[in-house]
């Protein structure tokens, strides 16, 4: 995806002052990305007011920015995007934690990995989301039941992550602070988990837009507030511009979560030779 | 014996959940002992649910994950080669890349109502930017040695897309269609558990209603399952097609 953003203008025009040639080749760049983005904004408005669809199949823009005005006016969006984030933070935060936990000991232990391995990858790959309606039977319809399907879904690429990170991690690196008596746990630490991180980070961007498309599904399913539940609500009485408004609350959401994620990795991996941008970004 | 060894572990979990059911450890209803689930299962085999409703869950699913394919690896090639494309539409990609696919749900039934066309229209949507954006750093990073030889000699451009291009995509391509066919299985699943009428989703739903547990658990596991055979079937393919590369 790095480089799906790049998108590198000509060179700067020669002749001007830098700082004016900067602020040109900048100003083209913002026009780029931005040109497309107005014009597909332009067509759903133009389509949707010249009545190729009807109403409820497309309802104008500019209605759809009006609802999510009252909705943030009234404080439903922010009740509604609050507990969404909750849920899929929370969770995530339970994957990282435990996810990077049992990843490091099924590479340190025998007995771990015998045991995981063959549960992550069975577990991996299957659509795990198929357990959400036995999740309910056990946990019911609130917030438990739906951090926990969301953990079940995405603590898998954040513990594949770990063990093939700490996989990859150089003998060197090891065996050089074996041999200045680095104990275990100063190798694990200062060694390991850093050499590891990368990697680990690229499960983590993998595991944080799980859990809010899982997020999504569950609110769905559960109903109640939340963005996916209030779109639902909207869609059972045919609101579309409802049903509209939630795509691009949630389309917002899920943009900033995976901005802030690639921000986070660039601060935390500033030492890295790597530090581009990451490939999910 | 190797592999019995590996995975001794699913066997463990399989005879705990057995042992957990049957001593009641649990309540049944939360989870029926397993001897159950598999006679329920051969139960829904033999009154042709689990096939029928099967058969539309895969038509789906794969229906719009050919799309997503062919759709998604001729845009991030295009993108890649030529540059208007990308400038127009890499935007747009990375703005919708990050969507949770999911919120789309309501909308594809909207537009085209709960039949087998917004399953497929939703797939298609949710599963297309993994394989563009494969396919873009696929064919962006093919070696440019490669592509001035062929144009030494002689080769035109689209000539030089097919040959050389397309083959050296293939390996990040093929790796964005093993996501999207993840994400395919994710997205047939969560539709038809919200609004169907047949398929898989619709069946595991309904089941839990009856409260007949022992069925619904069977096709979760038929589900989870397929989804894992399905990946397992891909990495065999991709292994074959890529064979050239080493």
């Amino acid at each position: 995806m790095a480089r799906v953003t790049q998108i590198m203008p000509a060179d700067a025009p020669g002749g001007l002052p830098e700082k004016a040639a900067r602020l040109v080749y900048w100003l083209f760049g913002a026009f780029t990305r931005v040109f497309s983005i107005v014009l597909l904004l332009a067509a759903w408005e133009i389509l949707a007011r010249s009545g190729t669809f009807t109403h409820f199949q497309l309802p104008a823009f500019s209605e759809v920015v009006e609802r999510i005005g009252s909705d943030a006016w009234s404080g439903d969006l922010w009740i509604n995007t609050a507990l969404t984030l909750y849920r899929a933070l929370t969770a995530f935060a339970i994957c990282a934690v435990f996810g990077v936990i049992i990843g490091m000991a099924m590479s340190r232990s025998a007995i771990a990995n015998w045991f995981f391995d063959p549960i992550i990858s069975v577990g991996f790959p299957m659509p795990k989301i198929a357990f959400l309606p036995v999740v309910i039977l056990w946990l019911g319809v609130y917030d438990v039941s739906k951090i926990t399907i969301i953990v079940i879904d995405a603590i898998f690429p954040v513990i594949a992550a770990t063990v093939i990170a700490i996989q990859g991690v150089e003998r060197e690196l090891i065996w050089s602070a074996r041999n200045m008596g680095a104990n275990n746990r100063e190798l694990l630490t200062q060694i390991v988990l850093p050499a590891a991180s990368p990697q680990i980070m690229t499960g983590l961007q993998v595991a944080l837009p799980l859990s809010l498309i899982v997020a999504v599904v569950a609110e769905m399913l559960m109903g109640g507030y939340g963005l996916g539940g209030a779109m639902m609500t909207a869609s059972r009485f045919a609101n579309s511009t409802g049903v509209f408004a939630g795509i691009v609350e949630i389309a917002v959401v899920g943009y900033c979560l995976v901005k802030v994620m690639a921000l986070i990795r660039r601060r935390l991996l500033i030492w890295h030779q790597e530090s581009n941008e990451p490939t999910t970004a | 014996m190797k592999q019995v060894v590996r995975y001794l572990p699913l066997l463990l979990l399989a005879i705990a959940w057995e042992l957990a059911a049957r001593f009641e450890l649990v309540s049944t209803t939360a989870l029926p002992p397993l001897s159950d689930v598999i006679r329920a299962w051969i139960d829904l085999l033999k009154d042709g649910d689990l096939v029928s409703n099967g058969l539309s869950s895969l038509y789906r699913a794969f229906a719009g994950l050919g799309l997503a394919i062919l759709v998604g690896a001729t845009l991030g090639i295009v993108m890649a080669w030529w540059k208007p494309a990308n400038v127009l539409l890499s935007p747009l990609v990375e703005m919708f890349y990050p969507l949770p696919k999911s919120a789309l749900i309501p909308v594809t039934v909207i537009w085209l109502g709960y039949g087998d066309g917004s399953k497929i229209l939703l797939i298609f949507l949710g599963c297309m930017l993994p394989v563009t954006i494969g396919a873009f750093n696929g064919a962006r990073s093919s070696e440019q040695a490669l592509v001035w030889s062929a144009r030494s000699m002689g080769a035109n451009r689209l000539r030089m897309l097919w040959d050389v291009v397309v083959p050296s995509a293939m390996p990040e391509m093929l790796n964005g269609v093993r996501t999207a066919l993840a994400l395919s299985f994710i997205l047939l699943v969560s539709s038809e558990l919200i609004v169907a009428q047949k398929g898989f989703g619709y069946l595991i739903g309904s089941l839990g209603a009856n409260g007949s547990y022992d069925a619904m658990y069977a096709v979760v596991l038929t589900v989870a399952f397929l989804g894992f055979a399905a990946d397992r079937i891909y990495l065999v393919i991709t292994k074959r097609t890529l064979a050239w590369r080493e």
